[in-house]
């Protein structure tokens, strides 16, 4: 069947595919005219529960907190699937990485890569933190702080220190970063267990003020959790890929 | 604007389906995937939007304002990191297939036998 | 409903809200379109992260920051990242 063949089926099937769907987009009740009684129900009662002003984050983490922990552990499961589809193949073989520094006929990065690298690492780090740890009064969460917090560590790569990315972010210890978090977010649904409460319940004291940084129980310290795990997940997976790029080299 | 909404997201599902069955190389491919899962967040959002409401965010309003559905972001939110996982995995199979085939043209990859 | 939930000295009316949701769908559309037509390349991903960042202003306008935040990390830095490394270790082997 040639490209042009395949083409002009696509776009027949692809209309008809098209059109069933508007058809059925066309049943919802039009934009801007929410009916649901879910939303209604969940704002009506999150803060007062939760003492967490954030209610997108409470919902992430305390009532919808399975989902969460299936998510976390999709990001946990693709670090290691990068990591085992990556390996070392026969007939290639792993330069160590510092004999990649010396010989290396590349470009030197330009001065003002460097400063801007350099100089943003700090903020970005600090902002990373501030998001993970703020998840109940703002919007913010594990998630996206973790993600700087590894966006940090590829600052400096990017900066022109592969050697300080690879020291600074070794893979014994970034691989127990993942599973601290990835473990602790379980073991807190555990420890509710423990306490004869349902998994995952919250049971830390609330705090008094909604919103303030110690209030709402469980839901800061699991979004601490999820925040390392990402970082580290991320870390991982951009080394890998790095160290094919960089490292890994064809014939024996 | 009852429904420009949810046209856009069949517009843009449309498109990245497109560019999926006539790419040419595999990493055209995978963003052109990124492209039709990023149809998803628009149709999840724009489903629970709320007219003249604020977001779901009680620091500085007083509380009880009407906001809009929160639970569709927190869906929204998983999405995205789920994106991100597959995409991880796609492009590492990516680097695997040109490492072995040679070839990164998903039309040639479909006839090479082992 | 049609009145603002909240008056500050800075909301606008719904109706503006409307006109600048229709804007950025409609830019929206247009940089899904300009992805998928761009050649495989390092073009096509900065284009992928215009429209991480296009995707995130929209969201911004659907009232959702939470989601704004995860789409400028993920779609602007995270896949751009990753996609250039993959393209450059295939780049690497065809030399």
């Amino acid at each position: 069947m040639t490209p042009w063949q395949r083409r002009w089926i696509f776009l027949v099937a692809g209309a008809g595919l098209v059109a069933f769907y508007l058809w059925g987009l066309s049943g919802l009740p039009g934009f801007g005219r929410y009916p649901g009684p879910y939303g209604f129900a969940i704002l009506r009662v999150a803060v007062a529960q939760t003492n967490a002003t954030g209610v997108v984050s409470a919902i992430n983490f305390e009532y919808r907190g399975f989902d969460t922990l299936g998510e976390e552990f999709i990001l946990f499961v693709a670090a290691a699937g990068v990591a085992t589809v990556l390996r070392r193949l026969r007939g290639e073989r792993e330069r160590s990485a510092v004999d990649e520094a010396a010989g290396r006929d590349v470009p030197p990065t330009s001065s003002a890569v460097r400063m801007v690298a350099l100089l943003f690492t700090g903020p970005v780090v600090l902002a990373g933190w501030w998001l993970a740890s703020h998840a109940q009064t703002n919007p913010s969460g594990g998630f996206q702080g973790g993600i700087l917090l590894a966006t940090a560590f590829i600052l400096i790569y990017l900066s022109g220190e592969f050697l300080v990315f690879k020291r600074l972010s070794p893979a014994d210890l970034t691989d127990v970063v993942e599973a601290v978090g990835a473990g602790g977010f379980v073991a807190i649904g555990l420890s509710a267990v423990a306490m004869s409460l349902p998994y995952l319940k919250n049971f830390l004291p609330l705090g008094q003020v909604p919103g303030a940084v110690s209030s709402s129980g469980t839901i800061a310290l699991i979004s601490f959790f999820v925040g390392i795990e990402v970082a580290a997940a991320f870390i991982l997976i951009v080394g890998e890929l790095l160290d094919q790029t960089l490292l890994i080299r064809q014939g024996g | 604007m009852q429904v420009f909404p949810f046209v856009v997201v069949a517009w843009i599902l449309g498109v990245g389906l497109y560019g999926v069955v006539t790419s040419r190389h595999l990493v055209h491919q995978i963003i052109c995937l990124i492209v039709v899962q990023s149809s998803t967040y628009v149709l999840l959002l724009g489903v629970g939007y709320v007219t003249g409401a604020v977001a779901p965010y009680f620091f500085d309003v007083p509380d009880h304002t009407p906001a809009v559905d929160p639970v569709v972001q927190a869906c929204a939110l998983t999405d995205v990191v789920v994106e991100a996982a597959v995409t991880a995995m796609l492009l590492s199979f990516a680097i695997q297939a040109y490492k072995r085939f040679g070839t990164l043209d998903p039309q040639e990859l479909a006839d090479l036998k082992g | 409903m049609s009145t603002l939930a909240v008056q500050t000295p800075y909301t606008v009316s719904t109706a503006m809200m409307e006109v600048l949701q229709i804007t950025l769908l409609v830019l929206v559309a247009a940089a899904a379109t300009a992805v998928v037509l761009i050649r495989a390349g390092v073009r096509q991903v900065l284009m992928l992260s215009i429209y991480g960042v296009l995707l995130a202003v929209l969201f911004l306008a659907f009232q959702a920051p939470d989601v704004t935040l995860s789409e400028l990390v993920v779609g602007a830095v995270a896949l751009p990242i990753i996609l250039l490394l993959t393209l450059a270790k295939v780049r690497k082997r065809e030399q």
